[in-house]
C-alpha cells in the first residue's frame, strides 16, 4: 500500500484571466505507516492536493498511483479507492445529515455494500474508537458540541476502515482540550492500528508534537518534504511563505542569542524544558 | 458543473461599462430587451447583435464568460424551438412521420432562439459588469415610484441583495458537501430514479441546516447593528450620475431610434419584401 504522486499539476480556470496554478508539478511518495503533517499558507494547494488524493478532483497533468494502479484511469474503481483512502473535511457540518450519530456513521460502510450487521458493527467500533460516549450514540448530530461533531465526522470515515486517513484541519475552531483529544486520538490510531495519517494543519505546535514527517507546499509547489526537525530548522524561509516554526524554536533562538547554550533542533515544549534544565545546571 | 453558472456573477475588470451607474445599466437593459421584442424581422437582430457586440467589446469581459452563462439555459432554448417548430401551423414545408413542419413554425422558432440568446447575453452583460450590491441599489432606486402603491421597495431590494450574496456561498457549500459525501462512498449517478433522488438527501440536509444557520446569524448581526428597515436610511455610497451615464442615455436612445427605424422601413432594405 503506497500512494505515489507523480508530476501532479492542476490549474483552475484554465485559459481565463483568473487562471490559477493550484498545484505545480508535485512529486511525493506516501509510505505505509507515515504520519505526515501537510503545511502551507491559505491557497498553497493543500486542500487541492488532498482532494486529488481521493480522486475528488481531476488533475490537469500528472497522476497518482495507489497500490500500483493509476487512480485517474477511466476503468479504475474510485469507490474502492475511497474505501481505502478516507478524507475528513474541515467542517463536520458538511457531512452530518442523519437523525442520529449512529445512523450517520453507518452511511459510509453502507455505501460499501456491506450487510446490515457488519455495517452496524463497524459503526459501533468506529464510535468507540473515537471515544464517543454511549449515551450520545442516538443523539442528533446537530445538537452536539464542536468537538463531538468532529469526532462523529471522523468516526463516519473511520467506519469505512481506511488504510490512509486524511484530515483537513481537524483541530480548527476547537478549544485546547478538544484539540488534544482529537490529536491524541490520531496518534493512537497511527501507533496501535497502523493507519497512515495525513494531517493538514495551520498549527506548527500540533504538527511538531505529533507527526514524523512534514510536507510543505508553497503556491502549489512542493517546498520541503522532511523530518519535522529538518523542516523547522528553515524557519526563516517558512516565515517568508507565511508560516512559522513552533514558538519554542523562537524561545530557544533568543536563549542562544543571549548566551545560553541550547541545541538548535528543538521543536517541542518538553524537549525545550529538558534542554533549559540541562543548560542551566 | 456548478462553476458554469454565470448568472448573477460579477466579473472583475476595469472598463467603461463597469464604471457606469447601475440605474442606467438597468434601464438600458430593459430598453434593449424591449427593442428585440417589438419587431419580428432579421434586420432588427442584426442591429441588436452589432450593438451587443460593441457592448461586449467595451465591457472587456471575455466572450467565453457570456457563452458559459448560455449553457445553463440551452434546454430552455431547445424546448422553445421544438414547441414552436412542431405546433405552429401554416404553409407546410415538409413532413416527418405524422408531424408537419410549417414555414411559419421554423421562422418563429429561429426568431425565438435568436431572441432568447440575445436576451440572455444582453442581461448577462449587466450582471457581469455590476456588483450585486450596485445592482440592488440600482433596482431600489429604479423601483422607487412603486412606493406610491405601497410596494415595500427597500425590503425587496434587501432580500434580493441577500439572496444574490448567498448564491456563490451556497454553491460553494454544495460543492463541498457533495465532495464530503463522495469521500464517504456516496454516488450520485445511479440509473434508478428513486435511488438518485434518495442520494440527494445527504446533500440537501447539511445544505439546509447551514442555510438556516447562516440566515439566523445574519439576522442577529443585522439586529446588532440596529437595522430597522429602509425609512430614513442613508447610503454609504449614494448613486450619482456621471458624464459617461448621460452619454450612455444618448447612445441607448439613438440605438432605440435605429431599431424603430429599421423595424418600420425594413421592407425597403434588400430582401426585405414581405416584412
Amino acid at each position: 500500500m503506497q500512494l505515489i504522486v507523480d508530476h501532479l499539476s492542476l490549474q483552475y480556470n484554465k485559459g481565463l484571466s483568473t487562471e490559477v496554478k493550484a498545484l505545480d508539478d508535485v512529486n511525493l511518495v506516501i509510505n505505509e505507516g507515515d504520519f505526515i503533517g501537510l503545511l502551507g499558507h491559505t491557497g498553497s494547494g493543500k486542500s487541492t492536493l488532498v482532494q486529488l488524493l481521493t480522486a475528488l478532483l481531476e488533475p490537469t497533468s500528472g497522476t497518482i498511483y495507489f497500490e500500483g494502479e493509476d487512480i485517474f484511469d477511466k476503468s479504475y474503481d474510485r469507490r474502492k479507492l475511497r474505501s481505502k483512502v478516507g478524507l475528513v473535511f474541515q467542517y463536520p457540518e458538511h457531512q452530518l445529515f442523519e437523525e442520529n450519530v449512529f445512523e450517520d456513521v453507518c452511511f459510509g460502510p453502507r455505501n460499501l455494500g456491506l450487510d446490515r450487521k457488519s455495517v452496524e458493527l463497524r459503526a459501533y467500533e468506529a464510535l468507540k474508537k473515537v471515544g464517543m460516549p454511549d449515551e450520545l450514540f442516538y443523539q442528533s448530530p446537530f445538537d452536539m458540541s464542536g468537538g463531538q461533531k468532529r469526532k462523529a465526522a471522523i468516526a463516519g470515515v473511520l467506519a469505512m476502515k481506511p488504510e490512509i486517513l486524511i484530515l483537513d484541519e481537524p483541530t480548527a475552531g476547537l478549544d485546547p482540550q478538544g484539540r488534544d483529544e482529537i490529536l491524541g486520538l490520531l496518534r493512537k490510531m497511527h501507533d496501535e492500528d497502523g493507519i497512515t495519517i495525513i494531517l493538514v494543519s495551520h498549527s506548527m505546535e500540533d504538527v511538531a508534537n505529533y507527526v514524523n514527517r512534514i510536507v510543505v507546499l508553497d503556491s502549489g509547489k512542493l517546498l520541503y518534504d522532511d523530518k519535522p526537525r529538518a523542516v523547522f530548522a528553515n524557519y526563516k524561509k517558512l516565515e517568508e511563505i507565511g508560516l512559522s516554526a513552533p514558538k519554542v524554536t523562537y524561545v530557544m533562538d533568543a536563549l542562544r542569542a543571549s548566551g545560553i547554550e541550547v541545541p538548535e533542533d528543538i521543536i517541542t515544549i518538553d524537549e525545550a524544558a529538558q534542554a533549559i534544565i540541562k543548560a542551566l545546571s | 458543473m456548478i462553476r458554469d453558472i454565470t448568472i448573477g456573477q460579477y466579473y472583475q475588470t476595469e472598463s467603461v461599462i463597469h464604471r457606469m451607474d447601475p440605474r442606467f445599466k438597468i434601464i438600458a437593459t430593459m430598453v434593449f430587451i424591449i427593442s428585440i421584442f417589438i419587431f419580428t424581422n432579421p434586420y432588427i437582430y442584426i442591429v441588436a447583435s452589432v450593438f451587443l457586440g460593441i457592448c461586449i467589446a467595451l465591457s472587456r469581459v471575455p466572450f467565453k464568460f457570456m457563452v458559459r452563462g448560455l449553457k445553463s439555459v440551452v434546454m430552455l432554448i431547445l424546448l422553445t424551438v421544438i414547441f414552436n417548430m412542431f405546433f405552429i401551423q401554416g404553409e407546410p414545408l415538409f413532413h416527418i412521420w405524422k408531424i408537419t413542419i410549417s414555414k411559419e413554425g421554423v421562422e418563429t422558432a429561429a426568431y425565438m432562439a435568436v431572441r432568447l440568446i440575445i436576451l440572455i447575453i444582453g442581461s448577462s452583460i449587466m450582471t457581469l459588469t455590476t456588483t450585486p450590491n450596485q445592482l440592488t441599489d440600482g433596482l431600489e432606486s429604479v423601483m422607487k415610484p412603486l412606493k406610491l402603491f405601497r410596494v415595500p421597495v427597500h425590503e425587496i431590494a434587501m432580500m434580493m441583495s441577500i439572496a444574490l450574496r448567498f448564491i456563490p456561498i451556497l454553491m460553494e457549500e454544495t460543492d463541498k458537501i457533495i465532495k464530503a459525501q463522495t469521500a464517504r462512498g456516496a454516488s450520485f449517478e445511479d440509473k434508478n430514479m428513486i435511488k438518485r433522488v434518495k442520494s440527494l438527501v445527504p446533500v440537501l440536509v447539511p445544505l439546509f441546516v447551514s442555510a438556516f444557520r447562516r440566515a439566523s446569524d445574519l439576522a442577529m448581526a443585522m439586529e446588532a447593528r440596529c437595522y430597522r428597515g429602509g425609512d430614513g436610511r442613508t447610503k454609504m455610497k449614494p448613486l450619482k450620475y456621471h458624464r459617461v451615464d448621460f452619454v450612455g442615455y444618448v447612445v441607448i436612445i439613438i440605438y432605440f431610434a435605429c431599431i424603430i427605424f429599421t423595424g418600420i422601413y425594413a421592407h425597403y432594405l434588400p430582401f426585405g419584401e414581405g416584412l
